[in-house]
């Protein structure tokens, strides 16, 4: 037995200030084998592969790993990579302005006494990239490459560090239809080869089509591994029971706001990447949201809800955007976020402290800074104001802190969250986009901001939530659209929603949906 | 195996409780304290020469474009970029000014204020390509350094000597004694000093009422008197000391007080200064909180160029004479001047005042040096390490205490 299983992880539990990711988690690999890992944003899935390949260290989490029956105790990336273990993140961790071949050898440099021999690197490359199938010179840059193909430089990098086993996190959440199945046919190639694979991944049909099995994660735990060559057939919907199973015990709070009209309308709302331009993100969406109504957006990784949520906030996201945005019955143009904050709409970032606030500045300053107009008066701030607005909005939204002159670098998630929501409640927004308001952040905090939402609610304000947690989506939303790989693939009310039909729309490929 | 989390309750180190009474602020104190320090260690070396009254009248005098200069540059490093072209800029538009006057015999207060919107069209031009065409403000910069010096060059020539009186009275004159003299001490200077002390004692107490008023934070009102006391003795002293030089107050230090003043408020007070330290403190939020960060970031070069453009007319004025040369590493005096008045390298964090006094510890450097004769290389190599170490500490600081 100890023979057919390369990889044993038991007992792993690692915990974050307040949090617990990881409990007691247990994973057992067989040799020569791809084992799929499946679970919700946030269920744990990369923090167990993270622990598996040293990124957090040995002894910030407890529990033991066995590969090819040793215990390990890996304190960086590299010691798991000398035993075999290679990860490829979700963002790809190529040098942009290097050769594929010097990406390749990239801390491994081809050389004799320091000095490296080109020759050697290359005609290495050139072994290894004829194993991934991939027909390129190994001089060209990865600039020159697509996602696809730096995809199979990533595996070839790790072919050259002697691979036994090789984690691919969401290898084609960005791929094409061709390049995901170009790479499905490489990973069974090295299968023949005898390299083992872990691979996570949303797509349940990639799933069926190439694991041999299947461990489901929820909640930082183990639910089940499914053998998906047993003798029934394990279905899509089986799988999805296991992952949406959370548990419904965080208590919501009572709403009681008065449906009015339509304040935001968005239609045919179509949104290509930023950098790639032929790359559609957002594929003709449309929704709508009412005062006095929360609607959710539930979407796995890669959905494209930020990416719709920041296109419409003054095109802060993506390029050749086309479709029309209604707001109160009549078409805007919102070219910038200062249109689109006249137009009273907001948008709340998922990555407040990246993109939220300006955590070198005070609460009172980051509440002002998106409507410092109202603060102001011929350009000078009326610095007394601002620290009544501030005090005001302290004493409202429960911001735990002595004054309204701390530095939001010091306050704890909630409480920068709290901040954050009182800046854009401060400029008056009929619509609130909110993305992501609780993540990272404690239940009881969960809760305030949960009330919170409902009052801005029942003030008659829209107010949209993005979030991963379906059990909020379903607690807090009047309504809750899906999306899947940027198309909007359905839309239920709080009376039909439950997990499983969310997580069936929110897993819908391309083909199905249309 | 578990970390234990580290407490960041309140510790009762001798250092948290010196920490505490000065309200936090430990940087903006520690580098009025460092620079008293090298004042009383000078007054020791130079057998107290470095306080003579028409030392410390020439102290300011010699100084002034650095502080000029240093005021345009926090808000430029506030804001994340730099600007290595002041130098240049100086030695242009003073080469500009001076030709007005000696060639074009413009009367010496247009070409005054022609040279400070010459200044500012200079800042517009580099302001355009960083706001609108997203150059870094290091290269930008860099070739304007080369640009404005070849042209200060093909101007100037050498040098453009024999300025009108009034104009070299600017940086060399001082505000005459009309109030006549107190026990040899200049009037003037002595009133303008006491007005100081005043003004400072009711804008604090203002401030403070303020800030009681909205339950801010504040320091203890032992702290807050003892700060006003100390800050009142030193104003007390310098103004009976520069009362007793051999012309009283120098026109420049009234220009610095007024521009010490207006860009104070500027940064503390106005939505620009505002929108400054949110584009520095960190970018993303503030595009996404609808700051208009393009046009703040061309006004914050327009604001340097004109600076620039006071800063030439000072040294212009001082010298005498436009050189083609002048203005030679003014851009690294100023930038040295805002790190070690505490100004992050990163952008976001910085005063006015701070920069201010990085400046006067330069310059206390440069005359206390000199008068010990200690030579040019020698003194450069000095203000080199004090940029380093003022920095290092800062690091240091900033380290040992998390999260502040």
């Amino acid at each position: 037995m100890a023979d057919s299983t390369i990889l044993e992880m038991r007992g792993i539990t690692k915990t974050f200030p307040g949090v617990v990711a990881l409990a007691d988690v247990t994973l057992e690999v067989a040799r020569g084998g791809v084992h799929a890992i499946c679970g919700e944003n946030g269920a744990g899935k990369s923090t167990l592969m993270k622990v598996l390949s040293g990124v957090y260290p040995h002894g910030s989490y407890d529990g033991d790993i066995l590969f090819e029956g040793e215990p390990c105790s890996f304190r960086t990336i590299r010691d798991s990579e000398a035993r075999g273990i290679v990860i490829i993140h979700q963002e790809l961790a190529l040098s942009p302005y290097l050769s594929i071949a010097e990406n390749i050898f990239l801390g491994n440099e081809q050389a004799t006494r320091g000095i490296v021999s080109w020759t050697r690197t290359n005609a290495e490359a050139a072994k290894l990239l004829a194993r991934v199938g991939l027909d390129e010179s190994p001089d060209t840059k990865i600039v020159d490459l697509g996602v696809g193909k730096q995809q199979l430089v990533e595996i070839a990098k790790a072919l050259s560090k002697e691979v036994k086993l090789l984690i691919l996190d969401e290898p084609t959440a960005a791929l094409n239809d061709e390049d995901s199945e170009h790479l499905l046919g490489l990973i069974r190639t090295l299968r023949a080869e005898g390299i083992t694979s872990i691979i996570i991944s949303h797509k349940l049909n990639e799933i069926a089509a190439i694991a041999d099995r299947t461990t489901v994660i929820r909640d930082g735990r183990t639910i089940e591994t499914l053998d998906m060559h047993g003798a029934e057939p394990v279905s899509e919907e089986h799988i999805i029971r296991a992952m949406v199973g959370r548990s419904l015990d965080h208590r919501f709070p009572e709403r009681s706001a008065e449906i009015g009209a339509e304040a935001l309308r968005i239609e045919d709302w179509t949104v290509h990447h930023p950098l790639q331009h032929e790359r559609v993100v957002v594929d003709r969406a449309n929704l709508n949201v009412r005062r006095g109504e929360v609607v959710g957006i539930a979407g796995l990784m890669g959905a494209g809800r930020t990416e719709l949520a920041m296109s419409v906030f003054g095109r802060s996201y993506g390029s050749s955007i086309t479709g029309r945005v209604l707001k109160d019955g009549t078409e805007v143009h919102l070219h910038s976020v200062r249109h689109a904050i006249r137009h009273g709409i907001a948008y709340a970032t998922e990555d407040r402290k990246k993109y939220g606030l300006n955590l070198l500045s005070d609460i009172k300053r980051n509440i002002t800074a998106s409507a410092l107009g109202k603060v102001s008066q011929w350009g000078v701030v009326d610095q007394s104001g601002e620290a009544r607005v501030a005090g005001r909005f302290r004493t409202d939204m429960n911001i735990k802190a002595p004054t309204v002159d701390v530095v939001t670098g010091t306050l704890s998630g909630g409480n920068q969250q709290k901040v954050v929501l009182s800046k854009w409640v401060f400029t008056d927004a009929d619509v609130l986009i909110l993305d992501e308001p609780t993540r990272g952040i404690d239940v009881g905090a969960k809760y305030e901001i949960y009330t919170i939402i409902n009052r801005l609610a029942e003030a008659g304000k829209a107010v949209i939530v993005i979030s991963s947690e379906l059990p909020e989506l379903i607690g807090l939303c009047d309504r809750i659209y899906a999306l899947s790989q940027g198309r909007i693939t359905g839309e239920v009310t709080r009376a039909e929603a439950t997990q499983e039909t969310l997580m069936q729309y929110m897993t819908m490929e391309k083909e199905a949906a249309r | 195996m578990s970390t234990t989390s580290v407490t960041t309750g309140p510790t009762t180190s001798p250092l948290a409780a010196v920490r505490k009474s000065l309200g936090g602020d430990v940087r903006q104190y520690g580098i009025i304290g460092a620079l008293l320090v090298i004042v009383v260690l000078f007054q020791v070396l130079t057998d107290g020469k470095i306080l003579l009254p028409n030392n410390v009248a020439s102290l300011v005098q010699q100084n002034a474009y650095v502080m000029i200069l240093a005021i345009g540059m926090v808000m430029v490093i506030v804001a994340g970029h730099i600007d290595l072209s002041v130098g240049s800029v100086v030695a242009f538009v003073g080469g500009v000014v001076a030709l007005l006057m000696k060639d074009a015999g413009a009367p010496w207060l247009l070409a005054v204020v022609l040279g400070i919107a010459l200044g500012a069209v200079v800042g517009a031009w580099q302001g355009f390509w960083v706001a609108y065409v997203g150059i870094p403000a290091f290269i930008v910069t860099l070739a304007g350094m080369l640009v404005f010096r070849g042209f200060s060059i093909v101007l100037v020539g050498i040098t453009v000597a024999s300025l009108p009186a009034p104009f070299v009275a600017i940086s060399n004159g001082s505000v005459p004694a009309l109030l006549g003299f107190m026990a040899n001490r200049d009037v003037v200077t002595l009133t303008l000093g006491a007005v100081t002390i005043v003004a400072l004692v009711l804008g604090q107490l203002r401030a403070r009422r303020e800030l009681v008023k909205h339950e801010l934070r504040r320091d203890p009102l032992g702290a807050f008197v003892g700060k006003l006391v100390v800050f009142s003795a030193l104003i007390g002293a310098l103004t009976w000391i520069l009362a007793g030089s051999k012309g009283g107050t120098p026109w420049v230090l009234v220009l610095l007080g007024v521009l010490i003043l207006v860009y104070s408020f500027v940064m503390g007070r106005t939505v620009f200064g505002r929108h400054i330290y949110a584009i520095g403190g960190n970018l993303n939020a503030a595009i996404l909180s609808g700051v208009n960060t393009r046009k703040v970031n061309f006004l914050i070069f327009v604001n340097i160029g004109a600076l620039a453009g006071v800063a030439a007319i000072v040294t212009t004025s001082r010298a005498g004479a436009a050189v083609a040369a002048a203005g030679q590493n003014y851009e690294l005096d100023a930038i040295a001047a805002c790190f070690i008045g505490g100004t992050a390298v990163t952008g976001g964090i910085g005063r006015v005042s701070g920069a201010i006094v990085g400046a006067l510890i330069m310059g206390v450097l440069n005359m206390g040096l000199s008068i010990m004769a200690v030579s040019t290389e020698w003194q450069q190599a000095i203000k080199g390490f004090v940029l380093l170490l003022a920095v290092a500490f800062d690091l240091l600081n900033k380290r040992r205490a998390p999260g502040r």
